[in-house]
């Protein structure tokens, strides 16, 4: 076994735009697209001669995914238009939470390439991938608990991925593809905030071999859920089911005087108006608690630390509602 | 073939201040509209981009949802806050039909979108400072952005965090990124930096406290302050529609106004030259 970080950055430059003289221009169908080197804007490119014999037809590539990830039984999307929500934290309190069960085999991907948490939330800061005949090997937090992200492949943790959209899709379809996860009860993919290059690319490729649904998190202020209209509207776009969403950082109790206060107030009426307005399932709020922070800081798990806390039994019961949902589909 | 001057659109303007920040959520347009009203409050004419093209929250945040961008013979012309026409803002929200449309693009589109925010927005001809608020990350638009502006000379950044070391390390990385691009960091900024309980004003950490200032320690950047969360902005942003008063009056009397001014005094203290009188 040898690391995998040269070569992932060796491949990934080949596929930053592999044939392409210039850059796509504003319209470009996409040069793997049906209609490339044909549109519009595509007179006048100078790589129009390219996308004209580039082969055509669906990704050859999404086959070989859907043969990867034919052993998983549900892939869960955590989702948010906004960032800092709590998308990653969620998906780790979502992996910890499932994995408690040792029955269950649970993977979380890290598709964040530019700001990767997870490997810091969930205790593996520093560990390698390394790779094998049958692809790259998860890191394991745990005997039935693995994770993929970027941020095992830097070089130092502070390097910035300065990447444009069409390199960052690339290593996501290595992720999908190579990653060797081997038979899995759930795949929970942590995902950036927006609705661009990332979110396109990971519908596109796992169409086929079927998303369960996404999860929404949210904070309750409206300029915050201004932003998650938009992530639902891009679901509906996508045919991504909603199975809910989550109002995170929902109301605070002061550890001094237990009096408590709502520092993201929900003037609009928050996620769980938001939902009935949508026709959303609402899953629950969970209350802000600065434990959870420091858990995430530090890679422990908060449901382990303080199964007894509010914040605890509030996100076993969005996940347990989020269960239901999923096997019950 | 490249143009190895700046946009003909930014040439008059005297100032160009980016808010940057890894990490989503931290508050950068928080820390741009507070940053546009101290600006306006000391005397200043003040321009805002906002570059988060599948987020925009500026609109809201100054009250300006449902207004629109009109076609002038000098390109688009922004939309101001009231008639004193001291504080612009243009954004992509004012672009789409519906508050709830998504904008699903990637790169090649969004590359485009901030080009023309560059070339085609008729600014004040005697703006003082230009905003730009960015999407989290360094990708796409990070890149655009840095292309526009390599011949444009900007000031600099200032940097947005929050304190926990999950923020932080994301922040890093958006350090490195100036680094690479020549972005100036003109200081940090930690944000959500302890939370003063209403009931008992016991002060809470509630994602701790002090990365901020260890980041600027490190990298050796101008520490430029905290800013503790207050529930009344929030609350002043969402008033503001139906108060009679206009947001930079609002503002005023905000708690967080007094902290606001020591901070930007601390960029200008830093007496960056501007841009104009380099240029000619």
């Amino acid at each position: 076994m040898i690391a995998v970080e040269t070569r992932v950055n060796k491949g990934i430059e080949q596929l930053d735009n592999p044939h392409l003289k210039a850059p796509e221009p504003e319209h470009c169908p996409g040069p793997e697209s049906e209609n490339a080197g044909k549109g519009d804007a595509c007179e006048g490119c100078a790589n129009k001669d390219i996308c004209e014999s580039l082969p055509k037809g669906p990704d050859p590539d999404i086959p070989l995914i859907n043969q990867r990830l034919a052993s998983i039984d549900h892939k869960i999307l955590v989702l948010s238009g906004k960032g800092g929500v709590g998308k990653s934290t969620f998906t780790s309190m979502l992996s910890w939470a499932l994995a408690a069960d040792p029955d269950l085999e649970v993977g979380a991907m890290d598709l964040d390439i530019c700001g990767p948490s997870l490997p810091r939330m969930l205790g593996a800061e520093g560990e390698t991938i390394h790779e094998s005949n049958s692809g790259w090997t998860p890191v394991y937090v745990n005997d039935n608990l693995g994770m993929m992200s970027i941020g095992f492949m830097l070089p130092e943790s502070d390097s910035a991925i300065i990447w444009r959209g069409a390199k960052k899709n690339g290593l996501i379809k290595q992720f999908l593809k190579d990653v060797d996860w081997g038979r899995l009860d759930y795949l929970i993919v942590d995902t950036p905030p927006g609705t661009s290059d990332e979110h396109i690319s990971v519908n596109t490729y796992l169409k086929e071999s079927g998303i369960d649904g996404a999860l929404i998190v949210t904070t309750p202020q409206e300029v915050a859920l201004l932003d998650v209209r938009k992530e639902i509207d891009f679901c509906r776009k996508a045919n991504i089911k909603v199975l809910g969403i989550v109002e995170n950082m929902s109301g605070f109790v002061c550890p001094n005087c237990k009096g408590e206060s709502q520092i993201f107030r929900a003037t609009t009426g928050g996620g769980k108006a938001l939902a009935e307005e949508l026709n959303i399932p609402f899953l629950g709020s969970v209350p802000l608690d600065p434990r959870i922070g420091k858990a995430c800081d530090s890679g422990e798990s908060f449901l382990d630390l303080y199964p007894d806390s509010p914040a605890s039994t509030a996100i076993l019961d969005v996940v347990e509602a989020l269960i239901d949902s999923v096997e019950n589909a | 073939m490249d143009i190895e001057e700046a946009p003909e659109s930014l040439k008059h303007i005297k100032h160009i201040v980016l808010i940057l920040s890894g990490k989503g959520g931290v508050g950068k347009s928080s820390v741009t509209t507070q940053t546009a009203l101290t600006l306006v409050n000391k005397g200043f004419k003040v321009g805002v981009l906002d570059i988060d093209l599948t987020g925009p929250s500026l609109p809201r945040m100054f009250g300006l949802e449902n207004k629109q961008v009109f076609q002038g013979t000098n390109g688009w012309i922004p939309v101001y806050i009231d008639s004193s026409k001291k504080l612009s803002i243009m954004s992509l929200g004012f672009l789409l039909n519906d508050r709830g449309n998504s904008v699903v693009w990637r790169g090649p589109k969004k590359t485009a979108m901030i080009k023309q925010f560059i070339k085609d927005v008729a600014w004040d001809k005697d703006l003082d400072y230009l905003l730009i608020d960015t999407p989290p990350g360094t990708s796409d638009e990070h890149i655009s952005i840095a292309e526009e502006l390599k011949f444009a000379n900007p000031d600099g950044a200032i940097i947005v965090t929050t304190p926990q070391n999950v923020a932080t390390s994301d922040v890093k990385k958006e350090l490195n990124f100036c680094k690479k691009v020549n972005f100036k960091p003109l200081g940090i900024v930690e944000n959500m930096s302890g939370f003063i309980c209403p009931h008992c004003e016991e002060c809470t950490n509630i994602f701790s406290s002090g990365g901020g200032k260890l980041l600027s320690e490190q990298f050796n950047i101008p520490y430029l302050g905290n800013v503790p969360i207050d529930p009344t902005f929030v609350e002043l942003i969402e008033v503001q529609r139906t108060s009679e008063e206009t947001l930079l009056g609002l503002y005023d009397k905000a708690n967080l106004k007094p902290l606001f001014d020591e901070i930007i005094q601390k960029v200008l203290d830093q007496n960056i030259p501007s841009r104009t009188e380099l240029l000619n």
